[in-house]
């Protein structure tokens, strides 16, 4: 792997927006190391092919940086077909292909372009590599015409092309909030994967996490006792923390809510200490829930691979609703969990929920969540929203004085959902001390950590951070303008994608999940008299460095 | 390149009815068998086109959402109902203002990125909005005012519309504002193509094509109308009779006019194979048409395949029952030997 060491200014020298002088169909693609991320091991690509028969192929040991990709022979024929059968089941495709005037509104808004000032960064150029092949083969223009079109024919450096780029775009759907036609690159993204797919083209990042997620129940694989171990070495976290041993029952039947958050949030900091955080919500309220091994996964990496792998992964939350026999299911923070479900899930999985399944009630409050009675899938910032409205958590938001924080909407829940005050109105209640980032790079318009899509893999770290300066920039802004030092975020990429990127813009800068910041300020009964954070951070230290 | 090559391309299409009327003698060859047949193919090109469109499904709902979704709990949080519209109506106003106001266009930045301070920096940039709108609607002005010419009673809004858009009463005959400013719109997109490196890059003859063709378009008719000032009553005479399908040229019509038509009808035959189908694409967006409401109500996918199941919970556990059992999680089936064990 190439070692990233460029320093953060000479990464700002290196970026040009002019374009090449060649034009981009005759301009050779980059494939050193460090522009892409490690193709699927053989061993989980034959697991999927197995467990999701017609979505993936061609198991082998490959690399990118390789000019033999070892394609199956017939490769084009693949890709022509499955290309023809998603412009017929996908309008949004069709569409897409069909209508983009080139006016180059979406141009600047990439954060992948406006960090690297690769022209193939651009959204419209993204989405041309894919709409090239299509007019050739699918337009009479293109047919005739040809490159006088903008037509070409689909040859492997294209196909090479399209795994070097549609690998560098997050699917945050920024650049179509800004498109007159409302063109997402995120769809064209999809169906560019999804065709990469079924040649054997794809990336470890992504492939391990379906696989593990089908098996596991989460992406990272863990068995389902090595779960209640770390679960129980959190309860003994909060227990150090809080003086009070608080519960976290799995696969437990009969009790009222299912919660589902992503297992990044049981694996690594920061993320645990946003799991520690809703557990001692729970606890806080008396709620009857339980948490699931099988189960144990809300983010869905299948997104990122192909429509029915979604569909496959997200069908265990209903599955094991009705096994446990819970009547609604609450969602951690989580991003592209969060796009699944308010998207994709009712539609594709909504005769999978079971006759014990009720619209949402919050049962501390009686408030009934009418905007997810469908799904019957409530979101953990709305619910503890609600419960602050109600005074039903007690708070002492001092606790969080030593914090200076600022948000970071994440991409999904942002574009795809519209969950935008919900978030602040929690964080509000819990921390004195609150600061927007420009107003251009935050609510609708926020900008990705760089990390989405399966991108989060340390061996394009470059490509990473240059797609974070944006956000780092951003970040960075209000860092010395307020003396910002927190950036809390609900998804749990963020959570582990924002640090690299903090460090390397904003250095100083720590990132938080919005429950890590509630259970700070939340007084549970019977709880000794808190000394630490949920960090384990001594409140006499932190608040002797804010001082300074 | 791609804009030289549009540039030739118009220009041999302005050519041809030059030659073809001025030596050639085909009037009515171009002043009714061409445009009839253009005419024929915009409205049959763009009824497939749009129907092509339509027939596929729409699987699943993803509208960008551009602000505050529907809340569970409207007193503590305010739907942003035109950006997140979750009902039909909020949608309707949705389109409404993309179709008519571009508002996704609206919101357009600029970027700047300022390496000595370490800023990257998002500015209003409105331009192409501003000249877009210029464009489109001097435009939609123009064709409707040349609905006089198919029409033998004039109704009173084409009247008002031409009254007003000659309001300034500027030179003889009047001058149409619409024609200014289509020229305008016209030539900033054109300009903002061959200025802005990064949309050169990404411009295809596709792109410069159309602006030359309109281009020309206008030209011609704002040559025919202030220069040449055709005589409008023999136009009108010739259009009435083809729509009577009486194919007579009257005599006495200026080429320019039929430049003019030759060009106008390449623009129809074009229309409906090329991006300027963004006029019927832009009702079609399922980013932009369809409600956020998901969550509250139940949408079909017409192939949805309901034998995808998840990696059920028995093969689950099979895979997992003996450690699960150590760690004391409860189980649907005990490994063998557990009870005896138990008892034991």
């Amino acid at each position: 792997m190439a070692k990233f060491s460029k320093k953060p200014i000479e990464l700002l020298q290196s970026i040009d927006y002019t374009p090449p002088r060649t034009d981009w169909m005759s301009t050779p693609n980059n494939f050193a190391d460090g522009r892409w991320a490690y193709p699927g091991k053989p061993e989980k690509i034959e697991y999927l092919m197995h467990e999701m028969p017609g979505n993936f192929a061609n198991p082998r040991e490959w690399s990118p940086g390789d000019v033999d990709w070892k394609l199956p022979s017939n490769w084009k024929e693949i890709v022509h077909e499955g290309f023809k059968e998603r412009l017929n089941k996908y309008r949004s495709l069709k569409v897409f292909m069909d209508v983009c005037v080139r006016c180059g509104a979406c141009a600047d808004k990439c954060h992948f372009f406006i960090g690297s000032g690769d022209p193939k960064n651009m959204p419209v150029l993204r989405a041309e590599l894919m709409r090239s092949v299509y007019r050739k083969d699918f337009t009479l223009a293109g047919k005739i015409l040809g490159k006088l079109t903008g037509a070409r024919v689909m040859e492997e450096d294209v196909l090479k092309e399209w795994f070097l780029y549609f690998y560098q775009c997050t699917e945050c759907r920024r650049c179509s909030l800004f498109c007159p036609y409302g063109i997402d690159t995120a769809e064209v993204t999809m169906m560019a994967r999804e065709l990469l797919h079924l040649c054997g083209i794809n990336i470890n990042w992504i492939m391990e996490p379906v696989a593990n997620c089908n098996r596991t129940g989460n992406h990272l694989g863990i068995q389902p006792h090595a779960f209640k171990d770390i679960v129980d070495f959190m309860l003994d976290d909060i227990e150090t923390i809080t003086g009070k041993r608080v519960k976290c029952p799995l696969n437990e039947k009969g009790h009222e809510v299912i919660f589902i958050t992503p297992s990044g949030d049981v694996f690594a900091d920061p993320g645990i200490y946003t799991f520690m955080g809703y557990l001692m919500l729970f606890d806080a309220i008396g709620l009857d829930f339980t948490m699931s091994t099988y189960a144990s996964e809300g983010g869905n990496f299948g997104l990122f691979t192909s429509a029915d792998m979604m569909k496959k992964l997200n069908a265990k939350m209903y599955a094991e609703a009705n096994r446990l026999g819970a009547k609604w299911i609450l969602g951690g923070e989580c991003g592209h969990m969060w796009r699944v479900i308010n998207q994709y899930m009712d539609t594709m999985n909504g005769y999978l929920q079971g006759p014990q399944m009720r619209t949402p009630v919050n049962p501390i409050t009686g408030t009934v969540f009418n905007n997810a009675k469908q799904t019957k899938m409530v979101h953990i910032a709305e619910f503890t929203a609600d419960l602050i409205k109600h005074g039903k958590l007690n708070l002492d938001k001092t606790r969080n004085d030593y914090i200076r924080a600022t948000f970071h909407d994440s991409c999904n829940p942002a574009r795809a959902m519209g969950m935008l005050d919900e978030p602040r109105y929690v964080l509000k209640n819990v921390c004195n001390h609150f600061y927007e980032m420009p107003e251009n790079t935050i609510r609708e318009q926020t900008f990705c950590c760089a990390g989405g899509s399966g991108l989060n893999t340390d061996e394009i770290m470059e490509i990473r951070l240059r797609g974070g300066l944006p956000r780092g920039n951003a970040l960075r802004y209000v860092q010395e303008k307020h003396g910002v030092n927190t950036m809390a975020c609900v998804c749990a990429i963020d959570r582990a994608t924002l640090i690299p990127l903090a460090d390397y813009w904003a250095p100083g800068v720590r990132i938080s999940g919005l429950h890590e910041m509630v259970a700070n300020a939340l007084i549970l009964d019977g709880e000794s008299e808190r000394t630490m954070n949920l960090r384990q951070e001594e409140f006499e230290e932190l608040f002797a460095q804010e001082e300074e | 390149m791609n804009a030289l090559y549009s540039l030739v391309f118009v220009f041999a299409l302005v050519l041809i009815p030059l030659i073809g009327v001025g030596a050639a003698k085909l009037n009515v060859f171009f002043g009714i068998c061409i445009p009839s047949t253009a005419l024929l193919v915009f409205v049959a090109g763009f009824v497939c086109k749009v129907y092509g469109w339509a027939r596929r499904p729409v699987p699943f709902r993803i509208p960008t959402t551009g602000g505050q979704q529907e809340p569970y709990d409207p007193t503590l949080f305010k739907q942003n109902k035109w950006d997140n519209p979750s009902t039909g109506p909020q949608t309707f106003m949705r389109m409404l203002l993309e179709v008519l106001c571009f508002r996704s266009l609206f919101r357009n930045t600029s970027l700047k990125l300022d390496v000595k301070n370490n800023v990257v920096a998002y500015a209003s940039a409105k331009w192409l909005w501003l000249f877009a709108i210029f464009f489109h609607y001097s435009f939609f002005i123009i064709v409707a005012r040349h609905m006089r010419l198919f029409l033998a009673s004039v109704p009173m809004p084409i009247e008002w519309l031409e009254f007003g858009d000659g309001i300034m009463q500027i030179g003889v005959p009047r001058m149409y504002m619409s024609d200014v400013l289509i020229l305008v719109g016209l030539l900033f997109l054109l300009g903002r193509r061959l200025a802005d490196a990064k949309i050169r890059y990404i411009s295809l003859v596709n792109d410069f094509f159309p602006l030359f063709l309109l281009l020309g378009i206008s030209l011609s008719g704002i040559y025919m109308r202030y220069f040449a000032k055709v005589d409008v009553m023999a136009i009108k005479e010739l259009v009435v009779s083809a729509l009577q399908f009486q194919f007579k040229v009257p005599a006495g019509i200026d080429n320019s006019f039929f430049v003019h038509l030759f060009l106008v009808s390449v623009l129809l035959a074009y229309f409906p194979f090329s991006k300027l189908m963004h006029l019927g694409g832009v009702f079609l967006s399922p980013t932009r048409n369809l409600p956020n409401d998901t969550r509250m109500k139940h949408h079909e996918n017409p192939w949805n395949d309901k034998g995808i199941m998840p990696h059920s919970y028995e093969h689950y556990e099979d895979d997992f029952r003996e450690p699960m059992y150590e760690a004391g999680l409860p189980l649907e089936k005990l490994p063998e030997g557990a009870e005896e064990e138990a008892k034991a």
